[in-house]
């Protein structure tokens, strides 16, 4: 056997330093990373990152900050497994491998010049927040933005400071629903659907941004389509078990589509037919 | 047909042992009654020139059950992205599994292009051997129109009486034609037998299935909700045999290794099957394919339909493997026959 190193591998990690950890919740925490060397990870916001631990493995991390704020990126994650437990024992200063950034990302030039709905279900505003941070700081070239947000309990809530940044804006139209809170919880309880039917929209020219639990999904749509959002300005991403990201090892496929590479990102009419998708 | 040549039979052996002192030959063999794989052979005398299907298709040669991919160093924080290959001669490869090598050099030569694959590939020479009969009753390479040979070699052999007749295809095959000094030029006689033999494979080759190769992919387009997958799912006990065995199967998963020193290790690929219950599972329990039914639609989904939409051909070579090395007793094209069965129906 013969052994060489391959220059341009699809599987080449790069070094990424970790300059800031921060516990959001009980299971969630955030690690801003720089490229080393200063690189930029150059990303739209949808994309997302392979973080490798060497002798762990490695696994897909949306990115959660927009490509508008430079020097370095941030990743939320929740400690699930060997790996995401791995990352949460690490600290600043160490060094952990990125492979991306990978994927289709949210289709930022169709929604240019539209109204944004955004709704987010439990841990999908973590990528969602990459675009609508993205939206704030280009905030004229975009319509009317409402964000609509869910989860559990006050307690899993994630970007406090953000949110009450979001809710104070005027240019932006903020709500928020838990599915069950103590008696001081001053905002709306119940389902993430709860909230749509409320909502003042100019439905021709609105496009949903949909990020959430495999659940979510159907019961969230179906009230999108009774506010007659057309189908082709829904968009949703995806999420699925990945291991190449690049479209190759089989696992990510939601019928022949591949969510690492044809996704996440991807728009209701591409797969309200596609049985393994909803 | 200039690029027609003759090796005696007797001349093999010599053949082989000629290549084999510099590159490693692999070749056909016999294991058991019936049952053959491709080995490193030194010499033509434990080729098999009658074998029936390999269990395991040349796959492995391409896309190892297990390579590295990376081998990484902690201390210094380094990734380093890497190839283990070496040169090998490919003897006596059956039409079918040329195919499969085909269907595995599209998937790995698309963008971003997996240069593991690529660069081991292309130290592969590979000798297609022509198939005058079926391997046996579960083939169905005539329906997958791949009982003849569709390119995807640099050399083509066809036994006929004491001789090959010998297609040399690509420069890299002549080349070993020209090492060897062992063949001569075809003549108008050697020409018009292999005309009579695949005249006369046409009526040994015949569609094994009731179905024009062109419906297939409609077939399985409509027939995804269908009960046959709930009475193979019945049946299936998810073991991955059919996975494994199949030439166009390259779904994998990776693993990272540490060696002793706990320091360096090895980020490697293994191969893995979409009927491994958890192959489509993710954090918070969700599970996107659970049914055993679901996974086989899926598993002959991506033969049947979905490469169809992005590379215009199927990815089932007609093999038979996959029903061969069922344990639970599967068979593909039963399996074909009752969806046609039940569209009847409707
Ligand atoms: C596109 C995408 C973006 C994601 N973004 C985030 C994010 O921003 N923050 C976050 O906390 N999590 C995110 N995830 C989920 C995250 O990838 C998994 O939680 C992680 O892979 C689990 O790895 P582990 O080694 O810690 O768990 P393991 O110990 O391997 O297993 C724990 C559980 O996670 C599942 N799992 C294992 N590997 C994967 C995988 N590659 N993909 C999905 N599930 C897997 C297992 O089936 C098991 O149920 C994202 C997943 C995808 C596909
Ligand atoms: S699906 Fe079965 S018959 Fe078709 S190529 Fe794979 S193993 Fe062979
Ligand atoms: S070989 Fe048969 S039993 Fe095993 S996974 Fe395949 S179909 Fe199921
Ligand atoms: S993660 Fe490997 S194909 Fe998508």
């Amino acid at each position: 056997m013969d052994k060489r190193e391959i220059r341009k591998s699809p599987y080449d990690i790069k070094q990424g330093k970790i300059l800031d950890v921060k516990q959001m919740t009980e299971s969630e925490k955030s690690f801003k990373i720089a490229l080393q060397g200063g690189d930029l990870l150059d990303h739209d916001p949808g994309q997302f990152v392979m973080v490798s631990i060497p002798g762990i493995g490695d696994a897909p991390i949306s990115i959660s900050s927009s490509p508008t704020q430079r020097g370095y990126f941030e990743l939320v994650v929740r400690n699930v497994g060997k790996l995401t437990g791995a990352l949460h024992k690490m600290e600043a200063g160490d060094t952990v491998g990125i492979r991306g950034p990978l994927g289709n990302g949210f289709p930022i030039r169709l929604l240019e010049g539209n109204d944004l709905m955004f709704v987010a279900g439990g841990l999908g505003i973590v990528p969602l927040r990459s675009l609508i941070n993205y939206v704030n700081d280009n905030r004229r070239n975009f319509g009317k933005v409402s964000i609509l947000l869910g989860c559990k309990s006050p307690t899993e809530m994630l970007f406090h400071e953000e949110l009450s940044h979001w809710e104070e804006r005027l240019d932006v139209n903020f709500s928020v629903t838990v599915d069950s809170a103590a008696p001081d919880w001053r905002g709306n309880v119940g389902m993430i659907t709860s909230l749509i039917p409320g909502v003042d929209l100019d439905s021709k020219r609105t496009f949903a941004i949909v990020v959430g639990p495999p659940v979510m999904y159907k019961f969230v749509i179906n009230e999108l389509l009774a506010k007659n959002i057309p189908e082709s300005q829904i968009y949703m991403s995806l999420e699925r078990h990945m291991k190449c990201g690049v479209g190759v090892c089989g696992h990510c496929q939601i019928g022949g589509s591949y969510c690492c590479k044809d996704g996440p990102v991807f728009c209701y009419t591409k797969v309200k037919n596609n049985i393994e998708a909803l | 047909m200039e690029n027609l040549v003759i090796l005696k039979k007797e001349d093999l052996n010599d053949f082989v042992m000629q290549i084999a002192r510099t590159k490693k030959v692999v070749a056909p063999v016999k294991k058991g009654v019936k049952s053959f794989a491709f080995e490193e052979v030194t010499s033509g005398e434990r080729i098999d020139l009658d074998y029936t299907s390999t269990i395991l298709p040349p796959k492995k040669y391409f896309l190892p059950q297990k390579e590295t991919i990376v081998e990484y160093d902690k201390s210094k924080k380094k990734w380093t992205p890497t190839l283990y290959s070496e040169e090998i001669v490919l003897f006596g490869v059956h039409t079918c599994d040329l195919f499969g090598i085909q269907c595995l050099d599209i998937i790995f030569s698309e963008n971003p292009k997996d240069f593991n694959y690529i660069l081991r590939k292309n130290r592969i020479l590979i000798i297609g051997l022509e198939c005058s009969n079926y391997c046996d009753e579960n083939a169905s390479c005539a329906l997958m129109d791949n009982h003849n040979p569709n390119g995807g070699y640099d050399l083509f052999f066809t036994e006929i009486d004491d001789r090959f007749i010998i297609h040399v295809n690509t420069y890299h095959g002549e080349k070993l034609i020209n090492k060897t000094g062992l063949c001569t030029k075809a003549d108008k006689r050697d020409i018009s037998e292999l005309r009579l033999l695949k005249e006369r494979k046409r009526n040994v080759f015949k569609n094994e299935v009731d179905i024009p190769y062109a419906e297939l992919k409609p077939l399985f387009e409509k027939s995804m909700k269908s009960k046959v997958w709930d009475e193979i799912g019945e049946k299936c006990v998810s073991c991955g045999n059919c996975t494994n065995v199949c030439p166009t199967c390259y779904c994998f998963d990776i693993i990272d290794d540490i060696n002793l020193d706990l320091n360096t290790g090895t980020r490697t690929r293994v191969w893995d099957s979409c009927q491994n219950g958890s192959f489509a599972e993710v954090a918070g329990g969700e599970n996107f394919r659970e049914d055993r039914g679901e996974r086989q639609r899926h598993r002959l989904n991506r033969k049947f339909n979905y490469p169809v939409s992005k590379f215009r051909r199927y990815f089932c070579t007609g093999c038979g493997r996959c029903t061969r090395a069922c344990v639970a007793g599967i068979d593909l094209k039963e399996t074909i026959n009752s969806l046609i069965e039940e569209k009847k129906g409707n």
